[in-house]
């Protein structure tokens, strides 16, 4: 059970815009094609929680915060160039090698 | 047409609290709208938005937000030290700094927006009761958007959420300066189109010296000064220089004539100087400019006026004892604070600065009396350009604070400028001009003074000459000879011979008068004399008379006798009755 939970991501959206709805989208395929199983993801929509956005130092939507594994990441935009999105999260070599 | 009034708080306006802008704006930014500050890199853009917010957090009671996208808030909030704001105390209620710098190791991924960034400020917003916001460095955040579309989709989601919120907005962008091509080329380009003001901050180096100039590009829905403002970044903050001599409503013009320090200066000016009357004092090196000022600043010290002396020659000790050799003595005042000494030698910079520096150090010192020597140094290389429109608005400063200003000018001795103005043109400014000269004769080399004007004033038209001694400045007649003007020695030599001449008339008449009365005398003795031999001759005559008279008796009494004794029968006329 804890290979479940090794990715927790948390997306900061701004409601239904077209950037964060993009967002969600390219992450869950990319969880779906890569992560199956694996993760564990959290979406905050910052007009619903302003607090904790500025709390967390988001300004930019969307934003996607990975909280663990170690190291912690920060990726912005719509997570629509996968490969960019893979290599921040570490999980660029493992698509290379398989 | 500009006016010297206190900016109106317009409830359309937010003032700014920047010396100068609020009154090119006629009160301030936009209230409510959103205002587009554009400028290069060291343009004071930061400084302008910083300003803002401090003044609206401290003197409006305007809480404000700060968004930072390029310098983090602490090195802001230390920045701000310098000029003097506690930004550490406002930060805590009054100001809210959001450190919105994308962090280097940032990732990205397609396109993003602002709209948590704006959802988060929403929520600041209202939580502080913010009334104005700054985005400083917009440029920044802009840079990380793929295309020009998504730039301007979140220019309008900005502006957008600008004009919601109800906040008085300020934006910040780099540009290449007030440069129209540059404008064009630039990605934000169009946001001056969108937003309801405009303002742009120009750095420019004019031969070595540092030129800023701020320009109100566009203002919706109000009037302003359309002609680029030059301003300084000072100890202060931000003073952008503004000409008032238009429609100067609130100068009083006063009627009170206080004193040039000399006295004869003062009967050939009808009374002095005006109170608040700018008065120049051109003369070539060594013509007692410097002296005459200080004559000035000493009078005004001995009312008990606070003066302020800025001398940009030498130091303010070395003047004082310079004047003492003349008896201007200046180191009491000095010393009890009335007068303030300052040596601007070391102010370097442009002419604006030089004139924000003398403002502030006046004000600072509540001057009533002013004297700048030599002013002419504001025209110094780099800025011929500027340093005319800086005469001009030292003079009116001084005016509109009622300062009497005694400025002093050099002339280049090289080029003859004797009459035809100063290189500042100054002299078609100041109220009263007086003009130093040497006249070299004889092997001399004298001081004369003249009056060349005296706006209301009835003056002499007389070339005096100026005497400096240990005793003090005062001023002599000159002796015209033969159209020969004489001063100095020949001017003395002319005196003495007046005076051996007046010596010799005076024994000469004395001599007369000594003479008249001997032989006054004389004449008295001689008479005396005549009168006496006149008397003796009287008696003489009497004497004669009555021997005459006595002999004649005689004779007829003789005669009638021997008649008598001859029996005469013929009478004797005259004494036969008598016989009878």
């Amino acid at each position: 059970m804890s290979r479940t939970s090794r990715f927790k991501f948390r997306l900061y959206v701004a409601g239904d815009t077209q950037n964060s709805a993009q967002a969600r989208a390219n992450l869950d395929a990319i969880c779906r094609d890569h992560l199956p199983g694996q993760h564990e993801i959290e979406i905050v929509d910052v007009l619903k929680e302003p607090k904790c956005a500025l709390a967390d130092g988001i300004f930019m939507t969307p934003t996607l915060v990975k909280l663990g594994p170690a190291p912690a990441r920060k990726i912005v935009g719509t997570l629509n160039q996968t490969e960019t999105v893979l290599q921040a999260l570490g999980l660029g070599q493992e698509m290379v090698t398989a | 047409m500009k006016t010297r009034k206190t900016p109106k708080v317009h409830s359309s306006k937010a003032l700014t609290g920047i010396e100068g802008f609020d009154e090119i704006t006629h009160g301030g930014l936009p209230r409510g709208r959103t205002t587009l500050l554009e400028g290069g890199p060291g343009s004071g853009k930061t400084l302008f938005a910083l300003r803002f917010l401090v003044h609206g957090a401290q003197d409006c009671n305007e809480p404000g937000i700060f968004v930072a996208f390029e310098e983090t808030s602490k090195r802001i909030v230390a920045n701000a030290e310098s000029f003097g704001w506690k930004l550490e105390e406002l930060q805590r209620k009054k100001i809210f700094f959001l450190d919105a710098q994308p962090t280097p190791d940032l990732i990205q991924s397609g396109s993003f927006d602002l709209g948590g960034m704006l959802a988060a400020l929403g929520a600041q917003a209202k939580a502080m009761g913010a009334r104005r916001i700054v985005f400083d460095a917009i440029d920044i955040v802009l840079a990380l958007l793929p295309d020009a579309a998504a730039k301007r989709r979140e220019i309008h989601r900005l502006h957008e959420w600008l004009l919601a919120s109800g906040l008085t907005g300020l934006i910040t962008a780099k540009s290449g300066g007030d440069d129209a091509t540059s404008i064009s080329q630039q990605p934000f380009g169009f946001m001056q189109f969108m937003v309801d003001c405009a303002v742009v901050l120009n750095h420019r180096v004019e031969l070595g010296v540092s030129q800023r100039n701020l320009r109100v590009q566009k203002y919706r829905g109000s009037n302003f000064d359309e002609n680029e403002a030059p301003f300084v970044i000072g100890n202060g903050g931000f003073d952008v220089a503004i000409s008032r001599m238009l429609g100067r409503v609130d100068t009083t013009v006063t009627n009170e004539r206080v004193t040039s320090g000399v006295a004869r200066l003062d009967t050939m000016l009808g009374g002095g100087y005006y109170r608040g009357a700018s008065v120049l004092i051109t003369g070539f090196p060594g013509t007692a400019k410097t002296t005459l000022s200080g004559a000035f600043a000493e009078a005004a010290c001995k009312r008990g006026e606070r003066t302020m002396f800025i001398g940009f020659d030498s130091d303010g000790t070395e003047v004082i004892r310079n004047l003492s050799s003349v008896g201007i003595r200046l180191d009491r005042f000095a010393k009890s604070g009335i007068l303030s000494m300052i040596s601007a030698r070391t102010i370097t910079g442009s002419a604006e600065t030089l004139l924000v520096r003398i403002k502030a150090l006046a004000r600072a010192h509540k001057a009533r009396c002013l004297v700048i020597d030599p002013v002419s140094t504001l025209s110094k290389a780099g800025n011929e350009l500027t340093a005319h429109g800086v005469a001009e608005r030292l003079i009116d400063w001084s005016k509109s604070d009622g300062i009497t200003l005694v400025c002093t000018s050099l002339l280049d001795e090289m080029h003859g400028q004797t009459q035809t103005g100063t290189p500042l043109q100054i002299s078609t400014l100041a109220d009263t001009w007086i003009h130093l000269n040497y006249l070299v004769q004889a092997g001399e080399r004298n001081r004369g003074l003249s009056i060349v004007k005296s706006r209301g004033t009835a003056h002499s038209n007389q070339v005096r000459e100026l005497i400096l001694s240990d005793a003090g400045v005062t001023l002599a007649d000159i002796y015209t000879a033969g159209g020969e003007v004489l001063m100095g020695a020949l001017r003395w030599e002319k005196e003495s011979a007046e005076l051996v001449a007046n010596e010799v008339a005076e024994v000469a008449g004395k001599l007369k008068l000594v003479t008249l009365d001997a032989e006054e005398a004389v004449l008295e003795v001689r008479a005396k004399s005549l009168q006496t031999e006149l008397v003796a001759k009287q008696v003489e005559k009497t004497l004669l008379a009555r021997t005459t008279a006595s002999r004649e008796g005689a004779l007829s009494r003789g005669r009638v006798r021997m008649q008598q004794l001859r029996g005469g029968d013929v009478p004797v006329s005259g004494t036969t009755g008598r016989k009878k």
